[in-house]
């Protein structure tokens, strides 16, 4: 689910960068033809049409898989600000590595969040953007419809910043990478660690 | 200064040479699958490059998917929000497949609209003849799939009052429009007989100028703008699939919004 989504998310973002070129929000900031995906509007637009059913139904998946396992619950709370604090100071001192991938320590925690209310996000913007007439009453949620264009642009500059760290982060500490490859840490058997935790 | 991040006691700086090449093979393997990780997720958009005919057809097959979706998620009874005629922008913007200096005008005198395919009374209409029929205002915003957008006011013959006239069958799936600038646009029937449909006289309660499509442009609220063809010289009411000049380059041919 994870490999789909990054998959995705690089259709998404380069597409939508062939998309925002064809009239720009930020005058003077184009992508160029390097990054984008589509070698022009109508075939960024394809791309990106097509992307979002991928999107969405892997998005859709997650969020009923992390709400009805209580993964979410689980995993992303509690948030206490001291372990914030002290998260951020750790990784400052560049102490980065996860003692126990199943665990995430706050400022994972917060990221997380973030980037997940940022996709939610970036459906219902996209949706109003693709459906401003049929889908009036979002577009008036979201303050008119080139409003809830800047918010899907907004949207995507969360994301590439989050994928950004979070790249970063996992190269830097590289046990992650086998977990996200292989599709979880290996967990000890329930009777050597004396509880059973199943993710 | 001393940085607020740093410990009042320096680490024991034995302990990292102690472990020195342990961190540095764990970074290079790091960043090794890490750059496999993204080499190949680069390669897959990569493949668009060359645009292999392949990756368009599938491209294009869920364009039309999409296609069928829209004209799921069209409610023929939902109307587009409507704007007070202050807001109207005048003139509007130009927008064609070429720069607005190269319009040519139409000789309004000589004009006439054909109609061919399943229509009764195939006779062409005037200007006159049009302006006969019973008129109605709308000030709806243009959407364009650029991105950019106006609100534009515009007043004319709603496309279902005269196809209802002409005796179409409105049971066919297609209504295709040509032009004077050969700019070929066809919409689904249900988007023909929507209440915001328009076959468009005036712009703001003026004939419309030269670049806006004089004398006649089609004006639909739930469509892109691609799909509102100007300066009208036929239309035809088809069962055959009839394409358009964007659509034939590779946009979405159902556009609605």
């Amino acid at each position: 689910m994870h490999w789909i989504n990054a998959a995705v998310m690089m259709v998404m973002i380069t597409s939508g960068w062939g998309i925002y070129d064809d009239d720009v929000i930020i005058h003077g900031l184009y992508f160029g033809g390097f990054f984008r995906l589509g070698d022009w509007a109508a075939w960024s637009l394809n791309w990106h049409l097509a992307g979002m059913w991928f999107f969405g139904i892997n998005g859709l998946i997650y969020l009923i898989y992390g709400l009805a396992t209580g993964r979410f619950l689980e995993r992303l709370l509690p948030i206490r600000p001291k372990e914030l604090v002290q998260t951020v100071a750790e990784t400052l001192h560049f102490k980065i590595a996860h003692e126990d991938l199943t665990v995430y320590n706050a400022v994972q925690k917060v990221l997380y969040i973030i980037v997940i209310l940022a996709c939610i996000s970036q459906a219902l913007t996209g949706l109003s953007i693709w459906k401003p007439v049929q889908f009036s009453g979002l577009v008036t949620l979201f303050g008119g419809f080139q409003t809830a264009r800047v918010i899907h642009f907004a949207g995507m500059v969360v994301i590439v910043g989050f994928v950004v760290v979070h790249v970063l982060l996992a190269l830097l500490v590289p046990k992650t990478m086998w977990a996200m490859l292989a599709g979880g840490p290996r967990l000890k058997p329930a009777r050597e660690v004396g509880v059973a935790r199943r993710s | 200064m001393k940085s607020l991040f740093r410990p009042d006691d320096a680490p024991d700086g034995s302990a990292l040479d102690l472990h020195r090449p342990l961190i540095r093979s764990l970074e290079r393997r790091g960043l090794l699958r890490g750059g496999i990780t993204l080499g190949s997720l680069v390669m897959l958009t990569g493949c668009d490059v060359k645009r292999p005919e392949a990756v368009q057809q599938a491209l294009l097959a869920i364009s039309r998917l999409n296609d069928k979706v829209q004209a799921l998620l069209f409610d023929p009874n939902k109307l587009a929000p409507t704007y007070p005629a202050s807001m109207i922008l005048r003139p509007p913007k130009f927008n064609a497949y070429y720069d607005v200096v190269d319009v040519k005008p139409v000789n309004g005198a000589t004009w006439r609209l054909e109609l061919s395919g399943l229509i009764q009374d195939k006779r062409p209409w005037t200007v006159e003849d049009l302006q006969g029929l019973p008129q109605s205002s709308m000030v709806i915003k243009h959407i364009c799939v650029e991105g950019w957008s106006y609100i534009g006011g515009w007043t004319g013959v709603t496309l279902r009052t005269f196809l209802e006239r002409v005796g179409a069958d409105l049971k066919a799936p297609y209504v295709a429009f040509n032009t004077a600038d050969n700019y070929p646009s066809s919409i689904d029937m249900a988007t023909a007989l929507h209440p915001q449909t328009m076959l468009a006289l005036q712009y703001g309660g003026q004939t419309l100028a030269d670049p806006f499509g004089f004398p006649l442009r089609l004006r639909t609220a739930t469509k892109l703008g691609y799909k509102n063809p100007k300066w009208l010289t036929s239309i035809e009411v088809t069962n055959t699939y009839p394409g358009g000049f964007w659509e034939k380059k590779g946009f979405p041919w159902f556009a609605g919004i």
